[in-house]
């Protein structure tokens, strides 16, 4: 008995940072903003209340509703598309390179994080623009001048440029962890190429790949910088309505209910996601 | 001075230098004492007022250093105050129509009007602006103004479509339509559009149809922006056509060399007036007060106007005569010169422009949840 007694201490003593840190930061903001989201504005003073008021505004707001499906879908896009492009890629990463230059591909993965997300979202700018690089680069061709900027498409383009090295980042290390033996069977049995990714790598990769596209989602849901500066807010994003919100009015309560609606969305999907990550077969 | 005096130095050297250093250290109690006295002048305003372009000389002069606070809107200004203890800001830069509001909360002091030279006012009307006297007592002094209209970019859209509102649904500028993300001054413009001579004060009627125009705008829309996203959205030519500002941002710009103007149309345009609040529970109000006497002065007035964060119009004849004297062509190419054709003043006496205000017949969350649903459609 005593030994288990020792046991649960030390069990404690290095759970207690994670409890710590988790309760600080992330249970009582969270529990406050849910607080704050029934008070009132009065003269752009917020009053502490418990009033429906707020919620049956968002709720019974097209807009707020316009705004969520065009998030979601914008960030459901964005994962797709981070996925499917960043798989081939991993794929060379981990099965056709060596280790030293797998390890300077994952070196070169990490660089774009040395600079700012929001210096690389200007950057895109300079292309993205009606007269920017694109536009001469397509001239060259003889092609007519695009502007991309301040639509969706830029939208996605910031979405990727902030997740698509962490995608292809986890994909190359789940891959890269497949026992080569597996493949080497599938290929005995008869398994082409084809065949392999989809009957051997991507079910024995599916953790990592699952929480590669979760997290692509989860960044690109809940990004301000794309869809302001390279979406033009044009529609708005659920994030840029919680700015608006705080802007105009300081209704700092309704943004707190944007908030809890996207942080009670984004908590399922990633409830959803892990439990498909981890179902077992048949 | 040789090396070798440095590295084995003589006892007159030690002499001399100790006698230096003495002397230095003497005086630091006079240096820290000056140092100390330097009074610290919390502002709260709207980007660049606090910049050494036009702070810089009343700071040298009066021994004083600006902590300046800056917000975005009269909303996020309100609620700044809001959240801040009595006399956390000395001086208060608000848009006129906010003065009232600052008033009512008792977040501003009462001024004396002698104190502020109001007979040199270039516009009679402007000494009893609208909110800035309660009961006949004076509680913010105008500063400065500007005109918002349509901005364009002159290589695209020409000046005679430029005369009209009606520019905005131009077919050649769909996508291309910007806003400055604010609903005040775009739908003041839209009201004035369809014909509203009051654009803010207007019938629940008047209103259905501003929104009803305004939304017919909506898919000429490329962008809503802030001021910097504004700024690039012009100087790149992403967009052509902006909604909701004025020279304010074109000045700029311009200044650079960038192919954009800014005017007044034919169905009027719509006016920003900033003006100066002493804060309630300043513990420097003398010092405060100076200040605004000295942005009110001819000199503060040339700073105001050339500011680098965005230009404006002098308020005052001393300042004006002092612009076209210190920079001639500044004021020539705002106008700010006596019978000049675009002078502010004579398109404010024709009744071409209209003071910015809050909405007197809807609320002010009644236009902004419009604003959202139209950003939204």
């Amino acid at each position: 008995m005593a030994s288990e007694r020792r046991i649960d201490l030390y069990a404690c003593c290095f759970r207690a940072p994670l409890l710590i840190w988790q309760s600080l930061f992330f249970v009582v903001p969270l529990g406050f903003m849910f607080i704050m989201s029934f008070w009132l504005v009065k003269n752009y003073r917020m009053t502490p209340a418990f009033a429906f008021d707020n919620w049956a505004k968002m709720l019974f707001w097209e807009v707020m509703w316009r705004s969520y499906g065009y998030t979601l879908g914008l960030a459901a896009l964005t994962t797709a598309v981070a996925s499917a492009l960043a798989f081939p890629a991993a794929y060379v990463l981990a099965f056709r390179f060596s280790d030293a230059a797998r390890r300077w591909a994952i070196f070169l993965l990490i660089i774009p994080f040395f600079t700012s997300y929001l210096v690389r979202v200007y950057a895109w700018q300079v292309v993205l623009a009606g007269n920017g690089v694109l536009s001469a680069f397509l001239g060259w061709f003889g092609m007519e001048p695009v502007s991309v900027l301040n639509s969706p498409v830029a939208t996605v383009v910031g979405y990727m440029t902030l997740s698509f090295p962490l995608v292809l980042l986890l994909q190359t290390i789940s891959l890269a962890a497949i026992d080569k033996s597996l493949i080497e069977a599938a290929h005995n049995l008869g398994c082409g190429n084809f065949r392999t990714v989809f009957a051997v790598l991507i079910p024995a990769a599916r953790v990592g790949l699952i929480v590669a596209a979760l997290f692509c989602f989860i960044l690109s849901f809940g990004d301000f910088v794309s869809p302001y500066y390279l979406g033009g807010s044009s529609p708005p994003t659920l994030s840029i309505m919680i700015v608006d919100s705080t802007k105009s009015g300081q209704q700092w309560p309704r943004a707190a209910v944007i908030a809890v609606i996207m942080i009670m969305t984004l908590i399922s999907i990633a409830f959803a996601a892990v439990t498909l990550a981890y179902r077992r077969r048949g | 001075m040789n090396h070798k005096s440095l590295v084995k130095p003589s006892r007159r050297d030690l002499l001399k230098y100790g006698a230096a250093t003495a002397a230095v250290s003497l005086s630091m109690p006079y240096v820290g004492r000056a140092w100390a006295s330097t009074v610290e002048l919390n502002m709260l305003a709207w980007y660049g007022h606090g910049e050494p372009d036009v702070v810089a000389e009343f700071e040298q002069a009066n021994n004083v250093k600006f902590k300046p606070k800056y917000y975005a809107g009269g909303d996020n200004m309100l609620a700044l105050i809001a959240q801040s203890p009595a006399g956390t800001y000395d001086v208060i830069l608000s848009d006129a129509e906010f003065v009232q509001q600052l008033n009512e909360a008792g977040y501003i002091d009462e001024l004396n009007a002698a104190d502020y030279p109001f007979d040199d006012f270039l516009f009679d009307e402007w000494k009893q602006f609208p909110g800035h006297w309660r009961d006949g007592k004076l509680y913010s002094v105008m500063v400065r103004c500007g005109h918002l209209g349509i901005s364009y970019n002159t290589t695209s859209v020409s000046a005679e479509e430029a005369s009209s509102y009606k520019c905005f649904w131009k077919p050649e500028v769909k996508g291309k339509v910007g806003h400055f993300d604010w609903h005040l001054p775009n739908l003041g413009q839209i009201s004035l559009y369809n014909g509203n001579a009051s654009p803010f004060d207007i019938s629940n009627d008047a209103w259905e149809k501003t929104k009803e125009t305004t939304m017919s705008l909506r898919s000429q829309v490329g962008g809503f922006f802030d001021y910097g996203g504004t700024f690039n959205g012009l100087k790149n030519g992403e967009m052509q056509v902006m909604a909701g500002i004025g020279d304010w941002i074109t000045g700029v710009l311009e200044r650079d060399g960038a192919t954009v103007a800014s005017v007044v149309p034919k169905e009027g345009g719509i006016q920003f007036t900033e003006s100066w609040s002493i804060g309630k529970g300043t513990q420097h109000a003398d010092v405060a007060k100076k200040f605004i006497q000295y942005m009110m002065s001819p000199e503060g007035q040339v700073h105001s106007a050339r500011m680098a964060a965005y230009p404006g119009f002098a308020v005052t004849k001393a300042g004006r005569k002092l612009l076209n004297e210190k920079d001639p062509k500044e004021a020539q190419r705002t106008g700010q010169v006596d019978g000049a054709a675009n002078d502010p003043i004579t398109l404010i006496k024709d009744g071409r422009i209209k003071y910015r205000q809050v909405p007197a017949q809807q609320s002010l969350e009644v236009w902004n949840d419009f604003w959202s649903e139209y950003k939204g459609a």
